[in-house]
């Protein structure tokens, strides 16, 4: 997962990087295991500049779902900070760069939602539950979205 | 491009709080 180019580029433009090493340092492991409930491996935070978990990720994946998973969560910080026009474009990235993740359902989801708060245009809501006939539609998300229509 | 992890958790946060920038913590077991 880390050694792939767009992962370390993702992670070096949006973040700044920290590891706590369960075996090398398990003194680091059990001050910060607690204080961030981490009790398996891998655990990935993604932490606000106050250092408040936003976003957890807990066990293996493959490359591009791991990735795309840190760009929702980055994507949901942009959400949480009522950033919509950011939040909607990172959402976006991720169904048009990693359409066959797991994320990307949940992304284009809050995609529609980013785009509806900025606008406050219900259609956005329509307009999403729409795509999700198309794509995605067996997914839970396309259910979320389906009062929309 | 490679990721260089810090293991100065307790600094990374402060320097967090000064750029205004995501912290990133890892919990690994994996071999360094």
């Amino acid at each position: 997962m880390w050694p792939d180019e767009r992962v370390a580029k993702f992670v070096n433009d949006n973040f700044l990087p920290a590891r706590v090493h369960v075996k090398e340092d398990p003194e680091a492991f059990k001050k910060y295991g607690e204080q961030y409930n981490a009790h398996w491996t891998p655990t990935v935070l993604e932490l606000d500049p106050n250092g408040e978990e936003f976003y957890r990720l807990e066990g293996f994946l493959p490359t591009d779902d791991f990735l795309a998973q840190l760009m929702l969560g980055r994507a949901h910080m942009d959400f949480k900070q009522e950033k919509w026009a950011e939040a909607e474009k990172r959402f976006r990235e991720i169904v048009d760069k990693l359409p066959n993740t797991d994320a990307a359902p949940e992304a284009m989801y809050w995609a529609g939602v980013s785009h509806y708060k900025a606008t406050n245009d219900p259609s956005a809501l329509k307009e999403t539950a729409k795509a999700f006939k198309q794509r995605y539609k067996d997914s839970s998300w396309a259910k979320k979205s389906s009062i929309w229509v | 491009m490679s990721i260089n992890f810090r293991h100065d958790v307790e600094n990374v946060l402060k320097e967090a709080k000064k750029q205004n920038k995501p912290v990133l913590l890892d919990f690994s077991a994996a071999p360094m």
